[in-house]
């Protein structure tokens, strides 16, 4: 098992390794390069090519890219562009608020899409199976941004329930009025992940019910809740992997309903960074989103095989 | 002896022996002629996009002409039976041209992704070895981001317009393609009937043609279309964060954005470019359901 991790953990060096060369190749790949997004056409080419030289620009693609690499290694994610302040200061107080809302998004999407596809399955064929597939297949058939807009036009604007944009203020929920800001984007966001997993739930029970185990243990006269536990195990591996990349795209998807709440988040910042052509908040959100997201990923196959011993490969 | 003896006596076996005869495309279309929902959605897509095709046809007004004195005009209003956008533009017009950009950044970048990281993948799969992981290994960077972060880091970064978002959604498609047709292609590669081609001296071109490609496609099609509806919601948030189509083009994800403001004078009038995105993207979804189970695909 420890030798599985390790794998997996030495995996992921290329990986990120290939991440950071990807971004940095787009960031080079964009017309222009950073002091021609920063100073304006009219000053002298003389002043544009000091900075330059300053920024270390004028060197080889490959020196600047090691460079760059080097001070991401140690933490180091530069100074924002446009407000100064070092970016690991900015991305990382972000992260928090983007966590804040994805944490309460996957446990509810999560337990409504077992819920719902344990239900439907067991139901199967019943009025109650197409109620809550139509359900699931609505939930990943919606434009969350879209439905953030109708919640807010519901809720703020007509009943008058719930604040419509922002936090409140920052940091973790403390007060009632605090919480009241997380409920509209946080139903939003639960919507797809609970429509996927409830999906997936649905066709691995189904097919574990169909399997011949089942029809034994009942034979056994195992009680159906015993059944419905060994059913869960085996259902299991499967939901938990796509719950880990659920989760992933949670935090680096969250951009759109970031975007509609004005949420100050990761995806909040990115957005922002892409306006003001903030290249290294732009670049250090890039990596550090993928990065989380690989992480993710070792994390789930981890449990995975922890649950079974067979995906020790 | 006997037993074939038993089993022509069973009607029910002979029966079944009698639909195996049929070619597996027969009986995916006799099984999906009894599927009503999918023949519905498959109606309705169809309708769509002629009316999006020919949308001169059904509309009346330029989309592009607005009159600050008919602003935000609510449903229902005469001569614009869906109201009109936050400039005066007649909405019904909108939402169809609209829907050709939206169409085509849904359906394009997949089918890109779809000649490439099929091709990809089956060459990975049938090959293996050094070329196998060569292409796996790259997929897996590309695997790092969330699609919809590798969709905005590249509009982001190389700039909006429908060329970018089609370039960018097709970068996010490939990988999840490749991974399934590689998985999908060492499988039947290792099939006793792939061995049997090969032993009888059959070159490796025909056996690619006729024994890897006809088995293969069908999963690797039902899975391209189940991406469609995630794509098509992708290039409208594209759009609707500013990062997709430019104004003053009409896409749905854009009209979304523009109509936001709009929300607190005619909520149904801007609304009603998501419930096109909405319909589209749930179309989809149902005909690649409706697929799968015709096909009898298991991913």
């Amino acid at each position: 098992m420890w030798a599985f991790t390790l794998r997996r953990l030495l995996y992921a060096v290329p990986v990120l390794l290939g991440v950071s060369m990807l971004v940095f190749a787009l960031i080079h790949l964009a017309p222009g390069d950073v002091v021609d997004i920063l100073v304006p056409p009219e000053v002298p080419k003389e002043i544009a090519d000091s900075l330059r030289q300053r920024f270390h620009l004028d060197e080889q693609l490959y020196v600047q890219y090691v460079a760059w690499l080097g001070r991401l290694m140690v933490g180091d994610f530069g100074v924002s562009f446009f407000t100064g302040r070092p970016v690991a200061e900015e991305l990382f107080g972000a992260l928090g608020n983007t966590l804040v809302l994805a944490l309460p998004a996957a446990v509810l999407g999560f337990l409504l899409g077992i819920a719902l596809g344990a239900l439907a399955a067991y139901n199967h064929g019943t009025w109650l199976d197409k109620l809550f597939s139509a359900t699931a297949i609505i939930g990943v058939s919606l434009p969350h941004y879209w439905v953030g807009i109708v919640l807010v036009a519901i809720f703020a604007v007509v009943l008058n329930l719930l604040p419509a944009q922002g936090m409140g203020f920052e940091g973790l929920p403390t007060s009632w009025e605090h919480v009241q800001h997380l409920v509209l984007p946080v139903v939003t966001l639960s919507l797809i992940p609970m429509g996927v997993i409830s999906r997936l739930v649905r066709a691995n029970v189904l097919e574990i019910l169909s399997q011949e185990f089942v029809g034994t243990l009942h034979a056994k006269g195992l009680f159906s809740r015993r059944v419905l536990y060994h059913t869960l195990k085996n259902a299991a591996p499967s939901a938990l992997a796509l719950m880990g990349l659920q989760f992933g795209y949670l935090l680096g998807g969250s951009i759109l309903v970031e975007t509609v709440f004005n949420w100050p988040g990761s995806g909040g910042l990115m957005n922002l960074a892409i306006f003001r052509r903030d290249v290294p908040v732009l670049s250090a959100t890039i990596v550090v989103l993928a990065a989380i997201f690989v992480v993710i990923n070792i994390l789930v196959d981890v449990l995975q095989a922890l649950l079974d011993p067979r995906m020790r490969r | 002896m006997e037993d074939s003896a038993t089993l022509a006596a069973d009607p029910a076996m002979a029966l079944k022996r009698a639909q195996q005869g049929k070619s597996y495309w027969r009986r995916v279309w006799e099984r999906l002629r009894e599927d009503k929902v999918t023949l519905a959605v498959i109606a309705v897509l169809g309708m769509l996009l002629i009316m999006v095709v020919f949308a001169p046809w059904f509309t009346i007004h330029d989309p592009y002409a607005g009159s600050v004195l008919r602003r935000l005009k609510p449903v229902g209003t005469p001569g614009h039976w869906l109201g009109t956008d936050e400039v005066g533009r007649d909405l019904w017009s909108r939402m169809l041209y609209g829907g050709r950009l939206s169409l085509l950044a849904g359906v394009a970048p997949v089918f890109l992704a779809l000649l490439i990281g099929g091709f990809l993948g089956i060459l990975a799969g049938y090959a293996g070895g050094l070329l196998n992981s060569a292409v796996m290994r790259l997929t897996d960077v590309l695997y790092a981001f969330p699609s919809i972060l590798l969709a905005i880091a590249i509009t982001g970064i190389l700039g909006a317009g429908l060329q970018n978002t089609i370039l960018a959604l097709t970068i996010s498609f490939i990988p999840p393609i490749i991974r399934i047709s590689e998985s999908v292609t060492t499988q039947v590669r290792h099939l006793d009937f792939v061995e049997a081609a090969r032993a009888s001296g059959a070159r490796r071109l025909t056996i690619m043609r006729y024994h890897i490609l006809s088995n293969v496609l069908g999963p690797i099609l039902v899975y391209a279309t189940s991406l469609i509806s995630i794509c098509i919601i992708l290039a409208a948030g594209l759009s609707f964060l500013g990062l997709g189509v430019t104004p003053p083009s009409a896409e749905w994800g854009l009209m979304l954005n523009n109509l936001r403001q709009g929300i607190w004078a005619s909520p149904l009038v801007a609304a009603l470019p998501g419930v096109m995105i909405f319909i589209t993207s749930m179309c989809f979804n149902l005909m690649s359901d409706g697929l799968r189970q015709a096909m009898d695909v298991r991913l």
